[in-house]
């Protein structure tokens, strides 16, 4: 019972590392680039939906609206400010930048807000028991939020005009432009929608951690990358994978090996993935052209 | 002096002329300690600086003059510091026979590690690169503050006080003395090949493979007697303080001076010390600062303060400097007041 308890914990945690690898995903097979701020924008979300309820007293669904809203902005936003001028420049350039927009997003949180941890109360309290065990609400919402998302993001990128564009801006940006495709709307549209998803699972990570502080968004963003890259990075469905994956082996480790130690496992796999198979489970490997 | 120069060789002149600049330096450092024109705190100050120098210089063999970006390198400095205190903890030698073993023990370490993690690591290219070197650095930390013997989360305490302004000089001018010589050589030349073309140095039969994981075990050897230093300074370690957020630390200097210039990490390195301990009423500003300094350096000046400039001391004397013509040509043109086009 215990072992199945840990596995549900795991999809749980690792719905939301899918949402957020989700973002790093069709950024990076967009743009072929490692966006270190995604991470951070989760710490955004999560203080944007605080700021809403505590300091203006909004109804949660109004917070959490505006919390999505003001994340796909700042995704938007950093890509034409940050990532845009930089798009034909070395790719070691783009990194670094990303990195300096994780750390200034991080280190304006702590000016703004203060490094000490904020508290937010849980949506959706109480228990439920299926077939004699008892869950969290919170745990089920967070699957079922999470596979009604991954369904929905599956079926817009396969059948709309906007999810066509994606698909073919990241298979040749070029020729896409050729054909008619506005690749700067594009782009823009990936990163809001990347976003906005980080801000759904910042709200459902919200709920069942209720703490949040400035340099949160690191770890987790970290996290989901693995988890974007065990899965196959460029993949959607690689990158459910890979969340799900990563959740049920950091819950594993916590609960029968120790807690501390649940971040070297986590790197562990990504560092033995890597090395076995660098495209990740479900992506294709490319070959460079010389 | 084309005189002298001609008549001893080329290379040997350029290492007297080092020696003979580093050994006046020093003389400089020294008198203005002894002498009361720097305090106890200016001249205390010299030690961060001089171990960030270390850490900036080793970090732009790999991302700058290599072209892959290893986000770990606090790991390798974590690594040397914790070998090197342990060992300092444990024997009771006299200082002036225990430092340097400490220090040596260190960059051995941090090379170990540095051969261990380069190995599988380098077989990945940039972003990939990036992110496993990340992997790395934490499951180094992780792993030091789950072990007993390192002090675990608590730190290592009661470390002795050994780093001086003068074992810190030893160490700064031997690591640009060992930087240098390499990129001059034959191995510094593959070096710079491949950061230009992989591929291409590949084809004209450069062994990538070695010459990435030597550039990359150099620069954690350095970084471990950078770890070595630190840990005799503030005679405590704290795994804490080795994560990701001190690499980036690093890699600010290295940008902001230039990828691929260990004068411009040096400069970087110097300034980067010396401002928030100026501007101390700032200091809640600082890592905002260096976020946007990265961002608006990649931005505006990617090529950061200092490009590709390097200090050569027999190019200045010989006046065929880049940097002295190029201020000459400033100067020049305020003289004459002329607006020259293009340059």
């Amino acid at each position: 019972m215990i072992f199945l308890s840990q596995i549900i914990n795991g999809l749980q945690i690792g719905s939301i590392y899918a949402l957020v690898a989700l973002g790093y995903s069709m950024v990076y097979g967009i743009v072929k680039l490692l966006n270190f701020a995604h991470g951070d924008i989760i710490m955004v979300g999560s203080y944007v939906l605080w700021f809403g309820l505590s300091r203006l007293g909004l109804a949660p669904w109004l917070s959490v609206i505006i919390s999505i809203t003001v994340c796909s902005a700042l995704g938007m936003l950093i890509e034409k400010v940050a990532y845009k001028p930089l798009r034909n420049s070395p790719k070691i350039s783009l990194l670094i930048t990303a990195i300096g927009v994780s750390y200034l997003l991080q280190n304006l949180s702590q000016l703004i807000f203060t490094p000490n941890p904020r508290m937010l109360p849980n949506f959706f309290p109480g228990y439920v028991s299926i077939g004699g065990a008892q869950f969290a609400v919170v745990t089920i919402v967070t699957i079922a939020v999470s596979v009604v998302i991954m369904i929905g993001l599956s079926v817009m990128v396969k059948n709309t005009k906007m999810g066509k564009a994606m698909r073919a801006v990241s298979e040749n940006s070029d020729v896409a432009q050729l054909m008619g495709i506005n690749v700067n709307n594009t782009i823009s549209f990936t990163f809001a929608l990347g976003s906005g998803l980080v801000a759904v699972a910042s709200v459902l990570y919200c709920c069942s951690y209720s703490q949040i502080e400035p340099t949160m968004g690191s770890m987790l963003g970290i996290k989901a990358f693995v988890a974007a890259v065990l899965g196959g990075i460029g993949s959607l469905p690689g990158a459910m994978l890979g969340g799900i994956i990563i959740g049920i082996f950091e819950s594993l480790t916590k609960a029968y090996i120790s807690s501390q130690l649940a971040d070297a496992v986590v790197f562990g796999i990504l560092i033995i993935v890597l090395l076995i198979r660098p495209s990740g489970i479900l992506g294709k490997s490319i070959r460079e052209k010389v | 002096m084309d005189r002298i120069k001609e008549k001893i060789g080329k290379t040997r002149y350029t290492y007297i002329l080092n020696t003979l600049a580093t050994i006046l330096l020093f003389a400089v450092i020294y008198a203005l300690i002894n002498f009361g024109v720097l305090n106890r705190y200016q001249s205390l100050l010299l030690i961060p600086i001089g171990f960030n120098i270390i850490l900036a210089v080793s970090l732009n063999l790999t991302a700058g003059y290599l072209g892959q970006l290893p986000l770990g390198h606090a790991g390798f400095m974590s690594v040397g510091g914790y070998a090197s205190a342990l060992f300092t903890l444990a024997v009771d030698l006299p200082p002036a026979v225990e430092f340097p073993l400490a220090i040596l023990i260190a960059a051995l370490s941090a090379a170990v590690f540095g051969v261990l993690i380069g190995l599988p690591a380098l077989r990945l290219k940039g972003d990939y690169l990036a992110i496993i070197t990340l992997g790395f650095g934490e499951i180094i930390r992780v792993i030091i503050t789950n072990l007993k013997f390192t002090g675990g989360a608590y730190g290592l305490k009661g470390i002795e006080k050994h780093t001086t302004v003068t074992w810190v000089f030893i160490c700064v001018t031997l690591t640009l003395f060992i930087v240098q010589t390499l990129m001059e050589s034959r191995h510094g030349r593959a070096i710079l090949s491949i950061r230009e073309d992989e591929i291409a140095s590949e084809a004209s039969g450069i062994s990538t493979t070695f010459y990435k994981v030597l550039a990359f075990t150099v620069s954690a050897a350095l970084a471990g007697v950078a770890g070595a230093l630190y840990a005799h300074y503030l005679s405590i370690l704290d795994p804490n303080n080795f994560g990701f957020m001190k690499s980036t630390e690093i890699l600010v200097m290295v940008v902001l001076g230039g990828l691929g210039s260990t004068f411009g990490s040096i400069v970087a390195a110097v300034v980067l010390t010396l401002l928030p301990e100026w501007l101390r009423s700032f200091s809640e500003y600082r890592m905002v600062v260096y976020a946007l300094v990265l961002i608006l350096v990649m931005i505006y000046r990617p090529s950061g303060l200092c490009g590709k400039y390097e200090f050569s001391l027999d190019r200045i004397i010989s006046g065929e400097d880049e940097g002295l013509k190029k201020i000459k040509a400033i100067f020049h043109r305020k003289k004459s007041g002329k607006e020259e086009v293009g340059e």
